[in-house]
């Protein structure tokens, strides 16, 4: 601990409204994920990340940065890895989950902004999250028009590159995706040092293939009935995926991947199947320490097994073609996999309607709930189209809208009991 | 005797239904909340026991927002199955949508065949609920009874703020104006009426029936406003206040 605070005055941190966070983390984390029984035993290893959260990697990064490695942080999963890692380059994410950072995001931001952007320029204008402090440059998208103002914001601050995320996905616009990426590749090169060489892109592209399918193993493991993990623990697992190495985060979710398999042959689950309703969340993404959601869920009488969202399948699912062998292919493989990604951002954006009838099918859920924070128009609008497709399919179906505050807590619970009442009846 | 308790406690109010072995209503009584949610399902356990009515083979179920301070229930269940219940029960029809105002939400649930089909509610603003009369009431110096009253002989006002505390202001400013009491008491029961009924709405309302409950229900004016917008005769019961406690007693009968 006293090596953590070292290390947060030296990243010029504000180390004294810090500790307030430290204060709270350990009890949420108590409260959310060590109280819960029979937990899959490969989850130590998350159990000890989250517990350390501030510490442990943040240590690891500015080692790896004295040995001239250099840090990149993102918000979105549109920015490539591949490229990153291609130049031997880190990626961590930077999206801000708690309401503890809100309040620093509003005084430059308007009140009806999202909480995830509060939070995150928060995060930055505070001082208080070492991830911010770290990266080397922050590399922001054009996606939703609160991120790409707040970009404008964080730039006076930190050096931002920002991509340009095309809205729709026609063939000219995967064609510009591409350009974009081979654009940011110099970029990159710039920052590093390093040349990107299609060998080394080959191998970064496979080391992001390897870490997709060890996470996809996890959530096919639970699409069983058996539910042999958790959703907040499952949740977890992806949350960290974006902060942590991909080879070691691959080896990690293996790990659990193999455990959870032979739960399912045991017949080991974490519920009883035939008393607790299962759960498809979609909506917008989740950043740590945001487990608001799951934790009420899951502790009324249901369980989440899949989440359509960012900090969920669009994280892992499709690969990158490894075929390529120049980098103009290459690219192009890397653009036509990221452009399957169905963000809200994007007109029209009927394949998400598309994923999110699929896995309430692939995880045999009961019900969907679909979930917004305030104020992203975004989503809250996809809401209705989402709504008819479920109910034309005849799957149940609970919107919601949130943010990070605990003063809904109680609301919610009625809703969502609700809604599990009426999957029971 | 066997008895079904059924304990609603909502924000303001809370309501107590009993039922017998056959479902027949034996008893129904309301008391504020209070402070304490914890305190007034005390005071009802005492007040029970009196009557006689705890028995050991009684089962008593609560509802409402302070379902889990009632430590002697059998079973918690939230408002939304509970008012589904109680108000098909009330109503007897297989499907129903049921628009209930309460003192700091506003539920509008929709029974298909006897079960929830749907749901919302609003609970995140005062306004479109009881909690927004009793204001503009107040600040008319009414109840809620006179200001239907005089809503009735009222036209040509409308209240645009939504909100609560804006809406009062404007209130006082239309007094202030001069604008008769009439008028303004007519601009707040339509304000609250469209609200409401632009939420229910959102629900496809052809074919089924509409059912007012809560509190709001003994006020004939608000259930003529509220048919004359949604189109759609809205029916009420003399026992529509304690939809939600019947429906409590109604899940205790299940696990008799
Ligand atoms: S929801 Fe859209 S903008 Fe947000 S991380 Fe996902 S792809 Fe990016
Ligand atoms: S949640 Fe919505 S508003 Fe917030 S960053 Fe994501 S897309 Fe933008």
């Amino acid at each position: 601990m006293t090596d953590n605070v070292k290390m947060w005055t030296e990243l010029g941190m504000d180390v004294e409204n810090h500790d307030n966070l430290c204060q709270v983390l350990p009890t949420a984390v108590g409260d959310v994920f060590l109280s819960q029984e029979n937990r899959p035993k490969a989850m130590d290893f998350w159990d000890m990340v989250i517990s350390d959260v501030h510490g442990i990697r943040p240590a690891e990064l500015i080692e790896a940065q004295k040995n001239g490695q250099k840090v990149f942080g993102t918000f979105c999963v549109y920015v490539p890895d591949e490229v990153i890692i291609a130049a031997n380059g880190i990626v961590t994410g930077l999206c801000g989950g708690s309401q503890f950072w809100v309040p620093d995001g509003e005084k430059v931001l308007p009140k009806n902004t999202c909480p995830l952007v509060k939070a995150s320029v928060g995060a930055r204008l505070g001082r208080t999250c070492p991830f911010f402090r770290i990266a080397d440059i922050y590399v922001g998208e054009t996606t939703c028009d609160a991120k790409k103002k707040a970009y404008e914001i964080l730039g006076e601050d930190v050096d931002m590159y920002v991509m340009n995320v095309p809205q729709m996905k026609r063939d000219i616009d995967i064609a510009h995706w591409k350009d974009e990426i081979a654009t940011f590749s110099k970029k990159v090169e710039e920052v590093t040092g390093n040349e990107i060489t299609p060998e080394k892109l080959g191998e970064a592209i496979h080391i992001l293939n390897e870490r997709r399918k060890a996470m996809a193993r996890v959530y096919e493991a639970r699409k069983s009935k058996v539910a042999p993990i958790s959703g907040r623990d499952a949740l977890l697992m992806t949350q960290i995926a974006f902060f942590d190495d991909p080879v070691r985060c691959t080896e990690m979710c293996n790990r659990l991947a193999d455990e959870l398999e032979e739960r399912i042959e045991n017949n080991n689950g974490v519920v009883d199947p035939k008393t607790t309703k299962r759960i498809l969340i979609t909506g917008t993404p989740m950043a740590v320490p945001n487990w608001k959601l799951h934790n009420i869920i899951e502790t009324s009488g249901a369980i989440v097994v899949c989440e359509e969202m960012c900090t969920g399948t669009r994280y892992f699912e499709h690969l990158v073609d490894e075929s390529g062998t120049t980098l103009d292919e290459q690219y192009m493989n890397i653009a036509k996999r990221y452009m399957k990604n169905n963000c809200a951002c994007f007109t029209p954006n009927g394949g998400r309607i598309d994923d999110i009838i699929r896995l309430a099918k692939e995880y045999q859920v009961d019900g969907v709930i679909d979930c917004n924070l305030k104020f992203c128009c975004l989503y809250d609008t996809e809401k209705l189209p989402v709504k008819k497709a479920l109910n034309e399919a005849d799957i149940p179906v609970l919107d919601l809208e949130t943010d990070y505050e605990d003063s809904d807590a109680e609301q919610l619970r009625t809703r969502i009991g609700a809604f599990i009442e009426m999957l029971n009846a | 005797m066997r008895h079904c308790v059924g304990i609603d406690i909502g924000s303001t109010c809370t309501k107590l239904a009993v039922l017998d072995e056959d479902k027949e209503i034996k008893e129904v009584f309301l008391r504020p909340t209070g402070w304490s949610s914890k305190e007034t399902a005390e005071l009802i356990k005492d007040q029970l026991k009196d009557k006689g009515i705890i028995a050991e083979n009684s089962k008593i179920v609560s509802t409402g927002y302070g379902r889990a301070s009632v430590a002697y229930a059998d079973k918690a269940v939230t408002e939304i199955t509970c008012h589904a219940k109680g108000a098909s029960y009330l109503h007897g029809a297989k499907n129903l949508t049921v628009i209930d105002i309460g003192g700091q939400d506003t539920k509008i649930i929709q029974i298909k065949d006897g079960v929830v089909q749907d749901f919302m509610m609003n609970d995140k603003c005062s306004a479109g609920t009881g909690r927004f009369l009793e204001v503009m009431a107040n600040s008319l110096t009414l109840d809620i009874s006179e200001l239907c009253e005089l809503a009735k002989q009222g036209s040509n006002v409308s209240i645009s703020s939504m909100c609560t505390v804006f809406a009062e202001s404007e209130v006082i400013s239309l007094m202030g104006k001069g604008e008769s009491k009439e008028n303004i008491a007519h601009g707040i029961i339509d304000s609250i009426i469209n609200r409401v009924a632009g939420q229910a709405q959102r629900f496809n309302l052809d074919e089924s029936e509409v059912a007012l409950t809560g509190g709001l229900y003994q006020f004939d004016y608000i259930r003529e406003k509220l048919s004359s917008v949604l189109k759609k005769d809205v029916s009420v019961s003399k026992y529509g206040h304690y939809a939600g406690a019947i429906g409590a007693a109604l899940v205790a009968h299940d696990i008799l």
